[in-house]
């Protein structure tokens, strides 16, 4: 049998004398975590009485205590990742006097940032992150154009910011745009690079030079739980308008829902509301609770709505748009609901393609899938050119 | 008529291909005619093209198909109208196709998977031909779609009539004038679809005035009589080859795969077998960086062209 080669982390434990000198040697010379294969050796050093490694990974226990190397102030835990994981953490610190801080890694320069504020991350091998989620100075930039929609149905003036593909013509002959409505806009293109992102995958031919409209939330756990006015706003107002003004392809294949987490139950409620309307959903980690039996759904009285929505989904599948696609992180709790509502959608004639990854429910796991989604539903014309 | 096939110049040949077909130097007929519309909106940016043919006959003409075809558009609104209903009515015929043929060549290779287990020692052979049945049923699928969508064609110049539409008459006059005088008509690859409809709608094969046709990558696939969309490396894994549409058809019974080592997955011998076997009779010819075919008039294809084989 193969014998796993020593953790660093051992090594140092082995080492004498280990005094603060040692320690700081084996900092400076580590990047961490430090990733060994599929171990992950997560680190802090500092007096404490407890330290805890805090995630949301689902199966294990979300405060995963760290050891200390004896006769120092470093502290390890080792942890188990498949190969292309990446976890958001935070290190929990507990000190002799009681207090207790959540912080980031201080060890650790590479954070994940969301509304809720950051978070470290922990690459595992295997991990890439997409070159097309950065910046390409080849792709040529599209523009993003502010707009604000008053509406009846929401009762409020609605911002939406419009992305134009570059090259956009407004009276192009013989153009028309396919359409993306994008659920907690301003979030995808402030933490999943969502305009970097298009002008990539467009510039590299993935997918068809397209317009999306970046919606923002009022009251998101009201409009984004099935609310008939939030669907009418969408379907009523905003693209009748869209497709008023600009030149878009106006069909159902052509329009596309998509939302991540609440976002994706907006998504599938408003095409729930107005079947026929959007030909496809780009659906990810969708806050999809449902209920077999009885009424604990466990997510407390936000997620009300939804579970009635589900069940009743579940209940009666109804084809609400042709094509689906659903994604999701093998890390969190939502994967069981996600993969049970995958044969549910097919059961309903809907044409699904469904992606898991090994992430969490992050805005990174839902940048780094855009490219899988968006290519299937807008594919670009990369078949059509050979140079 | 002479045809010349290359692959993909992002290394260019072009200068030699010229040099080699007594386009250079003193005494040249006329000038170099070049399509560059599958380029789209750099239609224009022809300037590296120029350079290299500037030692062939000094002059070259880019017919400036594309141009002309968003002339068409902006200047008759019928015809724009008529073919925008096309293109739905084409993507409606496409997407059906795609449909019907995933579910076909699934059963294609489930066969050829089955077919492709040894068979244990005292097996009996499989009965019938099931994987000739199952490729029969996709030759069938893509000669109807091939069969439709130039009908669609046909009834759409039928209604409109391109060539009693005076923007569309005037462009075509202009395109004929040069290609007459032209010592040789090179094109450029880029968007096959654009390519092909622009090749059509300034009537290019009737214009021709059997002087040599340099083409590569797409230009190339234009000029064949069933052009091949084709892509195993996309972001959503191996595509289908898909049959999209005739080109000119002055080059039959050839799929035309330029990129073939970048696009397709030529190592997947059972796969390449069913591309193939499913073309066939037509031969799938790659045409790689540093390719040269020349096609000599009587259309007759020289020997030793490098193809993919069914077995």
């Amino acid at each position: 049998m193969k014998t796993l080669p020593k953790l660093a982390i051992n090594r140092l434990r082995e080492r004498r004398p280990l005094d603060a000198a040692a320690v700081d040697r084996f900092l400076a010379r580590s990047g961490v975590p430090i990733v060994e294969g599929a171990r992950c050796t997560f680190l802090y050093r500092g007096e404490a009485a407890e330290v805890f490694l805090v995630h949301r990974i689902f199966g294990l226990p979300d405060h995963l205590p760290l050891r200390r190397v004896r006769g120092t102030d470093l502290w390890y835990v080792v942890l188990e990742l498949p190969e292309g994981s990446r976890v958001e953490y935070q290190l929990e610190v507990a000190f002799a006097d009681g207090r207790r801080e959540r912080i980031n890694d201080p060890l650790n320069p590479r954070l994940a940032h969301s509304p809720v504020g950051s978070s470290s991350v922990c690459y595992a091998h295997g991990h890439v992150i997409p070159d097309w989620t950065v910046p390409d100075p080849e792709a040529r930039p599209g523009s993003l154009v502010d707009m604000v929609v008053p509406s009846r149905a929401l009762r409020r003036d609605c911002p939406v910011t419009l992305y134009l593909p570059a090259r956009f013509r407004r009276d192009g002959p013989g153009t028309r745009y396919p359409l993306l409505i994008v659920h907690d806009g301003g979030d995808y293109l402030r933490y999943a690079a969502a305009q970097t992102v298009l002008d990539n995958l467009i510039h590299r031919l993935d997918v068809a030079g397209l317009v999306a409209a970046f919606v923002y939330p009022g009251d998101r756990l009201t409009e984004y739980a099935n609310s008939a006015a939030h669907a009418r706003f969408l379907t009523a107002e905003l693209l009748p308008r869209l497709e008023a003004e600009l030149p878009l392809a106006g069909t159902p294949s052509g329009r596309c829902l998509m939302g991540s987490s609440f976002g994706a139950v907006a998504s599938l409620s408003v095409a729930y509301r107005h079947p026929g309307v959007y030909g496809s959903l780009l659906l990810q980690s969708g806050s999809f609770a449902f209920t077999d039996i009885g009424s604990d759904h466990g997510g407390g009285p936000v997620f009300e709505p939804v579970v009635r929505f589900i069940n009743r989904f579940r209940a009666a599948p109804r084809r609400v748009a042709d094509r689906m696609f659903v994604s999701c992180g093998v890390y969190e709790p939502l994967i069981v609901r996600n993969r049970s509502m995958v044969p549910v959608f097919e059961a309903a004639g809907m044409t699904v393609r469904y992606v898991e990854a090994r992430d969490g429910h992050s805005w990174e796991n839902w940048r780094d899938r855009l490219r899988d989604g968006l290519s299937w539903i807008f594919p670009g014309p990369q078949k059509y050119i050979y140079e | 008529m002479r045809i010349v096939l290359l692959g993909p110049q992002r290394r260019p040949t072009l200068e030699g291909v010229t040099r080699s077909l007594g386009l250079s130097g003193p005494g040249l007929a006329g000038p170099v005619a070049t399509i560059t519309a599958g380029w789209q909106e750099r239609e224009p940016d022809d300037a590296l093209l120029v350079s290299l043919l500037a030692s062939a006959s000094g002059q070259a003409v880019n017919l400036a198909l594309y141009r002309r075809w968003l002339d068409v558009r902006d200047r008759d609104p019928e015809y724009r109208a008529g073919e925008l209903r096309l293109a739905g009515l084409l993507a409606e015929l496409q997407e059906l196709y795609l449909l019907r043929l995933d579910f076909a060549l699934q059963a294609v290779y489930a066969v050829q998977r089955r077919s492709g287990a040894a068979p244990a020692p005292g097996d009996a052979p499989a009965p019938g031909d099931a994987l000739g049945e199952a490729l029969e049923a996709v030759r069938e699928l893509d000669a109807a779609h091939l069969r439709r969508v130039n009908e669609a064609r046909l009834e759409f110049f039928d209604r409109l009539r391109p060539h009693d539409r005076p923007v569309i008459a005037e462009n075509r006059a202009a395109v004929s004038a040069v290609l007459a005088e032209a010592a040789a008509l090179v094109i450029a690859g880029g968007h096959v679809g654009v390519l092909a409809e622009v090749l059509h709608l300034f009537n290019v094969a009737a214009a021709l005035n059997g002087a040599p046709v340099v083409a590569w990558s797409a230009g190339a696939m234009a000029l064949t009589d069933r052009i091949v969309l084709f892509g195993d490396r996309s972001p959503q894994g191996p595509g289908h080859p898909e049959v999209y549409g005739s080109g000119l058809s002055l080059l039959r019974d050839v799929v035309l795969l330029p990129h073939a080592r970048a696009r397709l997955l030529l190592d997947d011998t059972p796969r390449m077998a069913v591309l193939a076997r499913r073309f066939a009779p037509a031969r799938c010819v790659p045409l790689e960086a540093g390719t040269r075919i020349d096609v000599p008039a009587d259309g007759a294809w020289p020997a030793g062209i490098r193809t993919i084989e069914a077995a």
